[in-house]
């Protein structure tokens, strides 16, 4: 299937480039999974130490784009693409994978702990970066920034997989923040949490980006508006609008980018 | 809704019919475990496991036979258990799903199921005629080379299950967190695989322990009157094993060889039996540390 040839009626896509210092720029990234084609033609440009909201309904290839952010695509065997992304202006597919995932961490859909105990799941990215001088003040300083200290201080060597889904999903926070990324990507974070645990990762997020630059792929819409400062609309694969929240949800300039965001469609 | 009569005869019919078919195989076992015991039990004895083997049915021992199906099955779980485990981490972490990774697994499968009397033939040709520079011959070292050809592909299956149903969510995370592969699976992927490993492995030996044609094609002997020395020159010693002491004796006209082939029987089955109990305790200790 190839996107240019589905006669879907998508004109150029309206891209507002921010007008802020720039973390990662992606530029006309496509992508293949074997002949299926499931990013066509991407380009903009993701704030520093904002939270952009990647949005667009199932399949649109949301997931896809961030998961090139950070290369977990090399992956998949079938994975092909062309195009370049920045980070701080260096071509990370020409960099070490394993440098690119330290500096460009991942959140998951599901939580998913290791099953180790909860002070192991945070020391290991530590270990395997080579920080082993100050485990316990680094494991720590993760588990305050990830708001799940004092929750968990007293039974660091319980297994992770007795924590509740929502602590389950902040120790999963916290095991990236432990190995000091630059970038923090979400993949749906909160669509397996009840309302509350989604509550507290999202003022987790909000207090995390005066240190990070945070990418959130999400289903919800009114999370999107909420949280994030940019959000792009993906559809089918390609960019549709990207701009300021605010500017996207009240003006959004393209009439499948309305009809996504006031629920006509999803 | 009714279901009707047919429907719910043959249900009833199966329940029975399944569980003669798991009583048979029991049934069958217990008669030949207590035939067994009844000739055997009665000769047990230190002296029988600490005796060599004699023309004198009463004199005759195990011992030669009891350590050297010990000494082949410790060395062929060093030779085969890294080899087979190397080889499923190849396949299943490095070596992806490229033409070339399901032509080995097919032929892995075909090699599982191969006779182990070729094992044998293969065996005498290369570790005991072409390497006799190496193994000397006939030797306990030859026979665990075979042994190891024997097992391999089963240890390779067993382990490439287990390091398969390790769910990928835990790759993934370790990959995010800017893993690399050999820190991603000495880690996170082995650990978990361990027990199914483990099992797989002991599950291997356990027919190893078994097997008779490939060792008699090699030429083991049965009449060993020493133990090898702890030493890499014991390595390059002949050697027996349980069965093929058992089959010799079994073959003898008088009576007497007869009873100490059972009790025989009974120590193979003991080591067996040992064995598995090793495997599924492993098991349940390795499955426990990991809910941790």
């Amino acid at each position: 299937m190839n996107l240019a040839t589905q006669g879907t009626p998508v004109g150029e896509p309206y891209v507002v480039e921010p007008s802020e210092p720039v973390a990662v720029e992606v530029q006309a990234l496509s992508v293949w999974y074997r002949s299926f084609q499931a990013l066509a033609d991407v380009s903009f440009s993701i704030p520093r130490h904002r939270i952009t909201a990647v949005i667009g309904p199932s399949g649109c290839g949301k997931s896809t784009f961030i998961r090139c952010l950070n290369r977990m695509n090399d992956l998949i065997p079938e994975f092909r693409m062309t195009g370049d992304i920045r980070l701080e202006g260096a071509r990370i597919y020409e960099m070490d994978p394993t440098e690119v995932r330290r500096r460009v961490g991942m959140v998951f859909q599901k939580p998913n702990p290791f099953p180790k105990s909860i002070w192991e799941n945070i020391a290991w990215g530590l270990r395997i970066n080579g920080r082993r001088h100050d485990l316990a003040e680094s494991v720590e300083r993760a588990l305050r920034r990830a708001a799940l200290w004092d929750e968990v201080k007293d039974k660091l060597h319980m297994p992770a997989t007795s924590l509740s889904g929502g602590q389950q999903q902040r120790l999963c926070i916290a095991r990236v923040l432990a190995v000091e990324p630059e970038v923090l990507l979400l993949d749906e974070p909160t669509s397996s949490l009840d309302p509350i645990a989604t509550a507290r990762i999202e003022d987790l997020l909000i207090e995390l980006k005066d240190r990070y630059t945070i990418v959130i792929v999400t289903h919800n819409i009114q999370q999107a508006a909420r949280i994030s400062d940019y959000a792009a609309f993906f559809y089918l694969g390609r960019l549709i609008e990207f701009q300021k929240t605010e500017d996207l949800f009240t003006r959004p300039r393209c009439s499948m980018t309305e009809a996504y965001i006031t629920g006509r469609f999803g | 809704m009714r279901r009707p009569k047919r429907e719910r005869f043959l249900d009833g019919m199966l329940h029975w019919v399944g569980l003669g078919a798991t009583l048979f195989g029991l049934l069958v076992l217990t008669v030949l475990l207590v035939d067994v015991s009844l000739d055997g039990l009665p000769r047990l004895s230190w002296d029988f496991l600490t005796s060599y083997p004699s023309r004198r049915p009463e004199q005759a021992g195990i011992l030669s036979a009891l350590v050297g199906s010990l000494w082949l099955l410790s060395l062929t779980a060093l030779i085969a258990f890294p080899l087979g485990v190397g080889a499923a981490i190849y396949l299943e972490e490095y070596a992806g799903r490229t033409k070339w990774s399901r032509w080995v697994e097919i032929n892995v499968a075909n090699l599982a199921a191969v006779p182990s009397i070729i094992y044998g033939l293969l065996g005498l040709e290369i570790f005991v005629r072409a390497l006799f520079a190496v193994t000397n011959g006939r030797s306990v070292l030859s026979g665990a080379l075979t042994m190891s050809l024997l097992v391999l592909p089963v240890i390779v299956l067993a382990s490439r299950e287990a390091i398969h149903s390790v769910p990928n969510s835990v790759r993934e995370a370790a990959y995010a967190l800017g893993g690399t592969r050999w820190q991603v699976v000495r880690d996170h992927v082995l650990p978990l695989a361990f027990p199914g490993i483990l099992t797989g492995t002991i599950l291997a030996l356990s027919r190893a322990i078994g097997e008779t044609a490939p060792l008699i094609t090699i030429g083991a002997l049965t009449y060993i009157a020493f133990l090898p020395p702890l030493s890499l020159e014991g390595l390059r010693t002949p050697f027996t094993v349980l069965p093929i002491q058992i089959f010799n004796w079994i073959s003898r006209p008088q009576k007497g060889f007869h009873v100490n082939a059972a009790a025989g029987i009974l120590v193979l089955l003991a080591v067996l039996f040992l064995m598995n109990a090793t495997a599924i305790y492993l098991r349940y200790r390795s499955q426990r540390r990991l809910e941790l």
